[in-house]
């Protein structure tokens, strides 16, 4: 029989599920699992300076590995805090477990110190959640907490312990086992070969891959699809990589700042195989007008996504690595030569123009010299805004897991504390972080733990002075009517990160700014890059919100 | 300027039917069944609610009109961990026709 705390119970339990780092913030209702935690040898704590920053750091640490990542948060405004990071986590589908300090049970309700229902707030974000009410219950909630995170979609859980509870004694004969992935929903083999039918029988299918394949590690089975039937490929934000963009089947990102040919090929498509997507509005635009002549297969893990926004003609509810893996050898190889060079031409006459590429101090330049110093082993993370839909048009990504974005949420701030996971779980990759100074600005105190850290993460800056996306649809869509997108007096991030402790290089004051960027990034340790840009420069194609896909506006 | 407009959502003409959920039986699963309707806004007439015998599990049954959402909603409530079983029955179910003389 064993005997131990609560609080020694979870770390015990965390260790088993072989946890190294956890990202977190003390509190005085989470102290008792923070002293458990005092005196374990195989897990580290990364102190975060906001625990919006700890849970970002998980999801940074979830996202590049594909595991569950976990982050600790105290009661009342530490669990708060979290509350953005786990919906974020929700919204992309990342494995997350937060575990969370409350007050103890019988002040539960009172209005006591510190005290927030946290449990309640959660539920409509999170994949599932727990208020443990008893030390022994611990042993059941923790690798069930673990078990639905990563299973089937993954998604966030949170688990609320009272102080209490961290605090009882529980005896128990043994650690209950390591929590494992649910068995994958059983093969459809009928709606299987009715897809292998369409995509044989069609003339013109475009592939449309979403996060799900990265998710289901199925980026290669889903290339090997691709060049089996000659299908065009688009992906969504959050499947960047899946497919390398040079790929002579990429269409790259479809949707509203997908290039215009991207845009036009689904347009004629009269199969669209969607593997792991979820027909979201900015990929898609208006539902009604997108791919309006095709017919549309749907694979996925989550069965409340088929038929959710398009009525598929064949739905497959399943792990999409595992269907995949039995579409493969019933689809028949094909050439499709006439609708590849049909896709072809309209790629030549509706291309992505990459304005001022050359040129390192403008926005696209800057993506390709630094792209140009790194190879694929480097990890690309972005904040939110229209930094990120650059680098998302401009970077060559080629590999899955290779880019960390806030997709459904788009939260800024996501950027600095995300990169920060990244280089905690994979200290040997290069991690850049394209952020703006809009959504620097919203996590900046985590340049603190990065210094302290001391990861290889490159901050690269785009300064200007303004939330530009907003600045962007004002000008666009609100007749010119500007308010509250710009700032008024301009903060010298440069002087901010040096007060941090960090390497920095101002691309405005460089003579040579293409060399100066690639030695900074070569070297180790944290750093940022500023660069100043137009303001005036904006993310183009658009598809006005609301509108058709194909109805972009230019520059 | 262009507004970010979603189809509106039809508000009438549709069938009432009965579901009959099983779920675990402990603090917040009514919570979270609740949250999911109140979110779409889709209209509970009715709800009932008892745990069964073994006092492990409960059943829960839902009158609710059946707009096109209904389907995608029954898979978002399976969904939910502590949501077990979801049947679907016809208006007429007998367990809301005898409850009705409690609401005269």
């Amino acid at each position: 029989m064993m005997t131990m705390t609560g609080a020694e119970l979870i770390v015990r339990l965390l260790e088993q599920q072989e946890i190294e780092t956890i990202v977190g913030i003390p509190g005085g209702a989470i102290l008792p699992l923070y002293d458990a935690l005092s005196q374990s040898k195989r897990i580290r704590h990364v102190l975060a300076r906001h625990e919006q920053g700890a849970g970002f750091m998980a999801q940074g640490m979830a996202r590049v590995t594909g595991k569950p990542a976990v982050c600790f948060a105290s009661s009342g405004p530490g669990a708060t805090n979290l509350v953005t990071a786990i919906a974020d986590a929700r919204l992309d589908s990342i494995p997350l477990v937060a575990i969370t300090g409350q007050v103890p049970l019988a002040m539960i309700g009172t209005d006591a110190f510190q005290e927030v229902d946290i449990y309640g707030m959660t539920i409509p974000i999170t994949k599932h959640n727990f208020l443990v009410r008893s030390a022994a219950e611990l042993l059941e909630v923790i690798p069930q907490a673990f078990r639905i995170a990563m299973s089937g979609r993954p998604g966030p859980v949170l688990v609320d312990v009272p102080k209490d509870v961290q605090n009882q004694l529980v005896t128990f004969e043994r650690l209950p086992a390591p929590a494992v992935p649910d068995p994958l929903p059983p093969l459809d083999e009928t709606a299987i070969a009715a897809a292998a039918r369409l995509i044989d029988e069609a003339e013109r299918p475009v592939l449309y891959l979403g996060g799900g394949v990265i998710h289901a590690d199925a980026a290669p089975l889903a290339v090997t699809l691709a060049e089996q039937t000659a299908m065009p490929t688009t992906m969504t934000l959050m499947a960047l990589g899946a497919m390398p963009v040079d790929h002579p089947l990429s269409l790259g990102m479809l949707g509203m700042h997908g290039a215009r040919y991207t845009n036009f090929a689904l347009q004629e498509s009269d199969l669209l195989v969607c593997v792991g997507a979820r027909f979201d509005d900015r990929a898609i635009g208006k539902a009604s007008q997108f791919c309006p002549e095709a017919k549309v297969i749907h694979i996925d893990i989550d069965r409340a996504e088929l038929g959710k926004i398009r009525r598929p003609d064949v739905a497959i509810h399943g792990d999409v690595k595992a269907v995949l893996q039995a579409l493969l050898p019933r689809v028949r190889a094909q050439l499709r030569k006439r609708w590849l060079s049909h896709v072809a031409s309209l790629k030549s006459r509706f291309p992505l123009v990459l304005e001022g590429r050359d040129d390192p101090r403008s926005h696209y330049g800057l993506i390709q010299a630094v792209a140009k110093a790194l190879d694929d082993d480097a990890v690309v993370v972005t904040d939110v805004g229209q930094h990120q839909m650059w680098v998302a048009q401009a970077y060559p990504l080629r590999r899955p897991r290779q880019w960390l974005t806030s997709g459904g949420l788009g939260t800024m701030g996501f950027g600095l504390p995300a990169a920060i996971g990244a280089s905690l779980a994979e200290p040997q990759r290069t991690v850049v972080c394209f952020t703006g100074d809009g959504s620097l600005k919203m996590n900046i105190q985590e340049m603190a733990t990065l210094a302290e850290e001391g990861g290889k993460v490159k901050i690269v800056l785009m300064n200007n002075q303004s939330l530009g996306l907003v600045y962007q649809q004002q000008n666009l869509f609100y007749g010119k009517r500007v308010i509250a997108s710009n700032y008024r007096r301009p903060t010298d991030f440069v002087k901010i990160a040096e007060g941090f402790g960090l390497e920095t290089l101002d691309l405005d004051h460089s003579e040579h700014p293409e060399a100066d960027l690639a030695a900074i990034l070569r070297r180790p340790g944290p750093a940022l890059i500023h660069c100043s840009i137009d303001r005036e420069r904006f993310v183009y194609p658009m598809v006005p919100p609301g509108a058709a896909n194909t109805e972009m506006i230019e520059g | 300027m262009i507004e970010q407009v979603a189809e509106p959502l039809p508000t009438s003409g549709f069938e009432k039917v009965v579901l009959e959920l099983e779920v675990n039986n402990h603090p917040g699963v009514m919570s979270h069944i609740c949250g999911l309707f109140a979110r779409r806004a889709f209209n509970v007439e009715g709800i009932l609610c008892m745990p069964l015998p073994d006092g492990q599990r409960s059943r829960i049954w839902l009158t609710v009109f059946a707009d096109q959402r209904l389907e995608q909603l029954i898979h978002q409530l399976e969904r939910l961990v502590d949501v077990l079983e979801v049947r679907r029955h016809g208006a007429d179910h007998e367990v809301f026709v005898q409850l009705e003389r409690f609401f005269q």
